[in-house]
């Protein structure tokens, strides 16, 4: 039984099948890849772990919890944080301000008001904030806005603020989509730090071969919406239902 | 200090010392000077100067730090004002029930009004706001006559109740007062040639003005603060860290309604009446036009286009023909008439056109309101920053004034 176990699920826009009875089982502390051309519905089966789409038929369930019908910000509160596709951060606000948010939520949950606190003031929410900060490597940054900052560095302040929540199962969306092959290696070797430091179950939707093959200990190959294999990396390579889903039929 | 950081209690401490000095601050122009009509320390203008100013910090609470721009906050004046009245009528002439009341009741409205409205953000928000303000302006003009008196206005008469207050037995109205201080008292002392006048009324809002502001600091300062401008920023990343924006933005609504209930109950406390035009849509369009000319999310801004808009609104509209004439008269007699004619549109009760080409200029200029012209110039006398740590290909877009 894994901390995540999608069953039967299937989803439709209109006349087109997203997802069709996909099942899938995560299992706690592994970084699982989902890979597969595009279209194959990755991100659609993402969006259905998130409480952003609701699947037509199935059950997803978390930790023996099933996730269907929470609202995103419910998902998130019972450990399942999400870095976008493109970073998905408050531009106005400083980087510290940012990572302190997530830090807040996690200590009040999804609402509480102290109106009469100083953000500031606040020194264990903002230790706590610096010290994720520092081990993303972005202590020099702190009072930047964090609009300003590089996309890398964008990508490092979310993966950040995911963090600071200590999540139990992060889904990164193609986490390394648009970077240098420098900065790529050093978001693998980060993935790789958290992984090994935090216990943190992942799920990771990419399209680069070298970050997944370094990364994954196990691979869904996704093609029109259905997973087709389901293995450790070695075995995938060769396979050959991969190769006919990517090349499009070996004959 | 009391939860400020430095800087802000620096801040407040400015505020404070304007706020207690200004009738002597606002009258700089000796009686006889021709330029005595600028004076504006008389105590109808203060009284309007500190309530407007509460009316536009929160409301800044709301658009400021949130985004909604809400174009219904008049609706929650002009409630402020019916409760207080009816507070004189039925209880006692003393403002502080009168206010309490004020502040409670419109914030129950706020909380109806705000729970359905916050359903939508943007233009929709805004366009809700406008209706429920609208709606509550036709109900105080007809259907709820009983409550509002209608187009006459909510006024005292000798028959009221009173249940506290001891029996009237002076044959005319009695003022509102706070514990025996009447609040159209006025100490008047002259000196260099000019009379200044410390007002009761003015002093009593000035206090609760200052209250309010240093309220409004706090909640900048805070958590909860910090959660309403990630409302602003981006609702999308706060689903996903576990927040929920809904009652944060239900909170900052009901919050800037009180204070509009405030602003409305003091208005009432200094002139015991209350129509239904205070809840007109201008006057929830011109809270915004305070807010946007001031510098909006900025806690001095919404103060200074309080200040600014009700300056205009009374002594710019003063000025007329004749005071121009007198201005002018050093110049040959065909200079001076083609000067007053072409002057002549923008003063008096032309006073509008004036505020629409300054909001304009500022908007335009100044995307920041007036607060931002003063950081210009404040930056202009301090030493520049090294060069280099401005990355000009990393500018940040500035944020949008609506929530998206």
């Amino acid at each position: 039984m894994g901390i995540l176990e999608i069953k039967n699920v299937s989803k439709s826009f209109g006349g087109l099948k997203a997802l069709n009875d996909v099942n899938l089982s995560v299992q706690e502390n592994t970084v699982h890849a989902i890979i597969g051309p595009n279209g194959a519905g990755k991100s659609t089966l993402l969006n259905c772990l998130v409480g952003k789409l609701i699947p037509d038929t199935g059950s997803v369930t978390f930790e023996g919890k099933s996730l269907l019908g929470r609202k995103p910000f419910e998902i998130n509160q019972l450990g399942v944080s999400r870095v976008f596709q493109t970073p998905e951060i408050f531009g106005d606000l400083t980087v510290l301000e940012n990572v302190m948010i997530p830090c807040f939520a996690k200590r009040d949950g999804v609402f509480r008001m102290h109106a009469l606190e100083t953000v500031l003031r606040e020194a264990e929410i903002r230790e706590k904030a610096e010290s994720v900060l520092s081990d993303m490597g972005m202590a020099d940054k702190l009072h930047m806005h964090s609009a300003s900052l590089s996309r890398g560095d964008k990508r490092r302040l979310e993966m950040a603020m995911c963090l600071a929540q200590e999540p139990k199962l992060l889904l990164l969306d193609e986490p390394t989509a648009g970077m240098a092959r420098a900065d790529t290696n050093r978001t693998i070797d980060l993935l790789k730090d958290i992984q090994a430091s935090r216990n943190i179950t992942m799920v990771i939707i990419e399209h680069d071969m070298h970050v997944v093959f370094s990364l994954a200990e196990r691979i869904t190959v996704m093609a029109q919406g259905t997973p087709i294999v389901e293995d450790v990396p070695e075995n995938i390579k060769g396979h050959p239902k991969v190769q006919e889903a990517y090349l499009g039929g070996a004959h | 200090m009391r939860g400020l950081e430095r800087k802000d209690f620096i801040l407040l401490a400015f505020v404070t010392a304007i706020a207690l000095l200004a009738p002597i601050i606002l009258n700089p122009f000796p009686a006889d000077s021709p330029l005595a009509q600028f004076n504006a320390g008389y105590p109808d203008l203060m009284q309007r100067f500190a309530i407007y100013g509460i009316f536009a910090v929160g409301f800044n609470i709301l658009f400021g730090l949130t985004g909604y721009l809400s174009f219904g906050h008049a609706a929650f004046l002009g409630i402020g004002s019916y409760a207080a009245v009816w507070m004189f009528k039925l209880l006692t002439m003393n403002v502080l029930p009168a206010v309490l009341l004020s502040v409670l009741l419109s914030g129950a409205f706020a909380l109806i009004i705000g729970f359905i409205s916050l359903r939508r953000s943007g233009i929709y928000f805004s366009i809700l706001t406008l209706a429920f303000a609208q709606m509550s302006y036709a109900l105080a003009y007809s259907v709820l006559t009983p409550i509002t008196n209608g187009e006459t206005g909510l006024q005292l008469s000798l028959n009221d109740p009173r249940v506290l207050d001891p029996v009237n037995t002076s044959g005319s109205l009695p003022f509102p007062s706070l514990f025996g201080i009447k609040m159209n008292a006025v100490a008047e002392i002259e000196a260099l040639g000019r009379v200044y006048q410390f007002p009761a009324g003015y002093y009593f809002c000035a206090v609760i003005f200052l209250i309010a502001f240093y309220l409004s600091m706090r909640i900048f300062r805070s958590p909860f603060g910090l959660m309403l401008r990630a409302v602003k920023t981006n609702q999308t990343r706060m689903a996903y860290t576990g927040l929920n924006p809904r009652p944060y933005t239900l909170a900052a609504f009901v919050i800037s309604g009180m204070y509009a209930g405030l602003a409305g109950g003091l208005l009432a406390a200094m002139d015991p009446l209350a129509g239904a035009e205070r809840m007109q849509w201008t006057a929830s369009g011109e809270v915004v036009l305070m807010t946007i000319l001031g510098g909006v999310g900025t806690l001095l801004g919404p103060i200074l286009g309080a200040g600014f808009i009700k300056y205009f609104e009374n002594i710019f509209s003063k000025i007329n023909d004749n005071v121009l004439h007198q201005w002018f008269s050093f110049l040959p007699d065909g200079m001076e008439d083609f000067v007053v004619t072409i002057l002549h549109p923008f003063v008096g009760k032309g006073w509008h056109l004036t505020l629409g080409v300054l909001f304009m200029l500022v908007v335009i200029f100044l995307p920041g309101g007036l607060i931002e012209g003063f950081q210009r110039i404040g930056r202009l006398f301090r030493r520049r920053p090294k060069a280099g740590k401005d990355d000009p290909e990393h500018h940040p877009k500035p944020a949008p004034h609506v929530a998206e």
